[in-house]
């Protein structure tokens, strides 16, 4: 049974599709209980990195106290953010495992989406109440009775006294607010049993050290306390616990039922995991809570400093950057065509994406990536099994018994009109068929069985292509299955880059090496000489290409004098040049490694 | 004091209309300017000329725009300020660029009587549609007579521009326009590549689709014809783009080329005199402005290091045919080429783009076409 103070207390996340007005709606709460005041809010507190307000998407899950008056009684309302991307299942997931309840946001003109979909199950997985909501209401094209009708047919959900509200426009915030109070349940958990709280997300604080935010399940948490993370085994004095108001304020404790963080003088966000246990020194839980794992990067590619002098500079934003993210892994890795760079692990394509836009953004660094790769097993001749997850590893042919792939299970949701379309797209990206679900008249979700190989290159670009932006896209890993694979190399003037070889599905090799071959074409400008470029597999060309030397670079006439002009034009095309990659003889511009991905 | 030779450059902006390639100073509609230019320009010379009296002048060029859309006297007393201010050598080259849509008979035996002894015509192409796209005002008939005018004022050192490149030209019409000024019996030929650069007319007309430029394989193709056409006919080439008879290089070009000291006067116009490069302020108001206001027409200026004088030297004088003379080099800088540019020049040599013989490294014929890429191997050791 909840104590008088936990049934005062409710804590819920919101699930949304991108774009459909989560963070919005976060705001207005934040807003309308007098968290913030309106003229003092920036757009989207939630939201703090650029990168997520550009993307209108959430990278890092965040928390806010929300403080109620109802009746005469005050309630706390503690929203927990959670991440919108497949990327992050893992961590929505521990999100979700700190709440009782969820808002459902649906976009009353768009309905439901792949994702929504995903968040949705995950959340019924945790038991959660769920409280669906229908924003935009203001726009012209909501149509709130037919997204009703397809939450109830989709998902199952009563949706027939679901809020209909604009988050943009302030319209039945307090609705909403009202059926966080009377639908989801508070939390239980004896605040004098031994300690269990659930790290829910953390992040690094300078003078602090890590940030835990958490949930206590069980127990109370003081500062003093020593503390314990069950599956790092690492002890922590803690030197403060406190709440989110959004801001970080201190309190004396913190009980079971309440969220909140605890920060303890932790020096690495690899010492206090998403999905870990707290429990104290002294008096310790004998179970830690259920969920926990650790992250598997998925995805991998190289990174290296443009520039060969700023390699130092890129270690050190990286650990930087791993300060806060325990799910990117880099090791030093060499290449032949680009020097000294990394190699990165990541959750996935966007994880991936995130990390290079923060290192350039952030850290100002000019680095060129390597196409991404995902994790291959290779049984080899002699018995072994080794993971090859950098294309340059791969053994020779002769070494190789069979190679094994990632495989997913993606699910796409797209109006009836692009099944065609979509079920192509699958099909030549090596698709398995597994079954389609009509969701309404006009609404269909597709399930294929998909090489994560064949998502990572450029599957949502030309999913989103195909149907006009209309598809969404959601995949989780299902498993390895052995698959055709060769590596494709590429050579300029007769030497393999390393740095562009990729492993592909062998009746792909000679298309993709063609087109790669005919890209390189375009983007490696005509130097002195004639370039061959080839794609190889083993021994064997499979696709020529020549980028013809340069015929003429010379300036017919200086006029009048006007050397000046011409030293700085000269000095000028030395600065181009010195962006440009020498591998051999032959320099390359760094689009040449980018140009590699986009291609279909 | 060292003796010291230098040229003068004069510039004339104006133009009874502008080309559809052109992109220097040059203006049409702008003749109400003509006498206050004309003043302030005057003025920069004498200014200049207190200044810089002590070098002798071995070549005056007055370029344009065109010149000989100026008038006459106003050339004459150009000259005459030059002549009173500087000490203009006696045998001094004197040249004055025309268009021969501007030209009457009488104007030649006037120009010589002012002391110019060398007439530039901008003929660029024979084919009378051809200038007519280019946007000339003459036709190749005028061409015909002004060199017959100019020999008969007594004339003996006549260059002819023409272009080859243009858009929609054929071999053929190149050829033919070669053919025909070579017929003329002139002294010296600049033919140039078109280039279309940025803020033309020309330019434009590409960026829209009017006009395709040509393509690589053409241009290079007329360059070659060119080459091998004109030596047959006498003349040779001894820059990129110039060639002459025995005797009749330009006085003028060369100390461009040859990475020696001018002064330029007029808006737009560039000086190069002891280590400092210096260019004027393009638009004719704002030269007259500043001439009057603060006594110079400067824009711009820099000083030039060794390291950038090293550069420049080499710059200017791979586009010699003969190259750059190894003595030379070791004279102004105190080292051989080889101390600095070793690794280059071994490396370019490799490549098929330099050679060297024993006073001088030039590029060879491949390394002509590609200039700029053997350049930017030099700079790379430009220190």
């Amino acid at each position: 049974m909840p104590s008088s103070r936990q049934e005062r207390i409710r804590n819920f996340c919101i699930i949304a599709h991108i774009d459909h007005g989560k963070s919005t709606l976060a705001d207005r709460l934040l807003e309308e209980t007098g968290v913030i005041k309106q003229r003092e809010m920036e757009e989207q507190v939630l939201d703090s990195m650029d990168l997520e307000k550009e993307r209108g998407i959430t990278i890092k899950a965040k928390a806010a106290k929300l403080i109620y008056e109802r009746d005469g009684q005050e309630y706390v309302l503690n929203l927990i953010d959670t991440p919108g991307h497949v990327d992050f299942s893992y961590e929505v997931s521990r999100s979700l495992a700190a709440c009782e309840g969820a808002i459902l946001v649906v976009d009353a003109s768009q309905g439901i989406q792949a994702q929504t979909l995903a968040n949705v199950y995950l959340a019924l997985e945790h038991d959660l109440e769920i409280i669906p909501v229908i924003n935009k209401i203001d726009l012209p094209g909501a149509q709130p009775d037919v997204v009703k009708k397809e939450i109830e047919e989709i998902i199952g959900l009563d949706a027939d006294n679901a809020p209909l509200i604009s988050a943009k426009e302030g319209i039945g915030i307090d609705k909403v607010l009202d059926c966080i109070i009377d639908c989801i349940p508070p939390p239980k958990g004896d605040e004098s049993a031994p300690l269990k709280a659930l790290i829910f997300d953390s992040f690094y604080d300078s003078y602090r050290g890590v940030i835990c935010h958490i949930r206590v399940v069980e127990g109370t948490l003081k500062v003093g306390d020593m503390i314990r993370m069950m599956a790092t085994g690492k002890e922590f004095e803690v030197t403060d616990v406190g709440v989110f108001m959004p801001e970080l304020h201190p309190v004396d404790e913190l009980k079971a039922g309440d969220v909140g963080f605890v920060a303890a003088s932790i020096k690495n966000v690899r010492d206090a995991r998403v999905g870990d246990t707290i429990t104290h020194v002294d008096r310790p839980t004998k179970e830690a809570l259920p969920g926990y794992r650790q992250a598997v990067p998925m995805v991998f590619c190289g990174i290296y400093p443009a520039d060969g002098s700023e390699y130092d500079e890129l270690r050190d934003a990286l650990e930087k950057l791993q300060i806060n993210d325990a799910s990117l892994i880099f090791e030093p890795e060499t290449s032949a065509a680009l020097g000294f760079g990394y190699r990165c692990g990541f959750l996935g394509l966007l994880h991936m994406e995130i990390v290079q836009e923060r290192l350039e953004r952030e850290y100002d660094l000019d680095i060129v990536t390597t196409a991404p790769s995902v994790v291959y097993r290779v049984k080899k001749t002699d018995g072994q099994m080794v993971e090859i997850s950098n294309p340059v590893d791969m053994p020779p042919e002769v070494e190789i018994e069979y190679i094994e792939e990632p495989i997913v299970e993606a699910q796409i949701i797209t109006p009836s009109d692009y099944v065609g379309p979509v079920m192509e797209l699958c099909q030549e990206r090596r698709g398995n068929y597994r079954h389609m679900e009509y969701l309404d008249e006009v609404r269909v979700v597709i399930t294929y069985d998909l090489p994560l190989n064949e998502i990572v290159y450029d599957f949502f670009d030309a999913l989103k292509s195909r149907t006009r932006g209309f598809a969404s896209l959601d995949y989780e890993m299902k498993g390895y299955q052995v698959s055709e694979l060769v590596k494709l190399d590429i050579l300029l003037n007769g030497e393999v880059v390393d740095a562009l070889s990729t492993i592909v599905h062998k009746d792909k090799a000679y298309a993709r090496g063609r087109a790669i071959a005919e890209k390189l074409k375009e983007v490696i400008p005509r130097q002195q000489f004639e370039i061959p470029i080839q794609a190889a597999i083993g021994n064997k060309i499979i696709a020529r290409e020549t980028v013809k030397a340069l015929r003429k670079d010379v300036l017919a006439k200086c006029y009048g004098g006007d050397i000046s002009r011409k030293r700085k034009l000269l000095e000028k095309q030395k600065e181009g040049k010195k962006r440009m990659r020498q591998i051999g003889s032959v320099e390359v511009p760094q689009e040449a490694f980018m140009a590699v991905l986009k291609i279909n | 004091m060292e003796e010291k030779e230098i040229g003068i450059y004069i510039h004339i902006p104006f133009c009874k209309k502008k080309c559809i390639y052109c992109d220097f100073p040059s203006y049409s509609g702008a003749e109400l300017y003509m006498e206050p230019y004309l003043y302030a320009l005057l003025d920069e010379i004498t200014i200049l000329g207190t200044k810089f009296s002590k070098y002798d002048i071995k070549s005056i060029y007055i370029g344009g725009g065109t010149p000989t859309y100026f008038k006459t006297s106003y050339i004459g007393r150009i000259l005459e300020t030059c002549f009173s201010c500087f000490n203009v050598k006696e045998n001094a080259e004197i040249t004055i660029e025309s268009n021969p849509g501007t030209l009457g008979k009488k104007t030649f035996l006037e120009l010589k009587r002012l002391g110019i002894n060398r007439l530039s015509l901008g003929v660029q192409a024979w084919q009378n549609e051809l200038l007519k796209f280019l946007g000339r005002i003459h036709t190749s008939q005028q061409v015909v007579s002004s060199v017959r005018w100019a020999r008969e004022a007594g004339f003996q050192n006549i260059n002819v521009d023409i272009m080859f490149g243009i858009p929609n030209q054929t071999v053929e019409e190149w050829m033919v326009t070669l053919e025909n000024v070579c017929s003329l019996e002139v002294d010296h030929i600049s033919a140039y590549s078109l280039k279309i650069e940025e803020d033309t007319a020309l330019y434009s007309m590409v960026q829209n689709g009017v006009i395709h430029p040509m393509d690589e394989c053409t241009e290079r193709h007329m360059y070659h014809e060119g080459i091998s056409f004109l030596r047959q006919r006498g003349y040779i080439q001894y820059e990129i783009s110039n060639f002459a008879r025995e005797g009749k290089k330009s006085v003028h070009n060369l100390i461009y080329w040859k990475d020696d000291e001018y002064i330029g006067f007029g808006c737009g116009a560039h000086s190069y005199i002891n280590r400092v490069r210096w260019y004027n302020y393009k638009d004719i108001e704002q030269y007259i402005y500043t001439m009057n206001k603060n006594g110079h027409g400067m824009e711009y200026r820099e000083y030039i290091d060794s390291n950038i004088e090293r550069f420049e030297m080499i710059m200017m004088g791979l586009r010699l045919i003969e190259g750059v003379n190894k003595a030379e080099f070791e004279r102004r800088f105190g080292k051989p080429l080889d101390f600095y540019y070793r690794d280059a020049i071994s490396q370019l040599k490799r490549n098929g783009l330099l050679d060297e013989n024993d006073s001088s490294i030039y590029l060879t014929p491949r390394g002509l076409d590609i200039q700029n890429t053997v350049l930017l191997a030099f700079l790379d050791y430009m220190g």
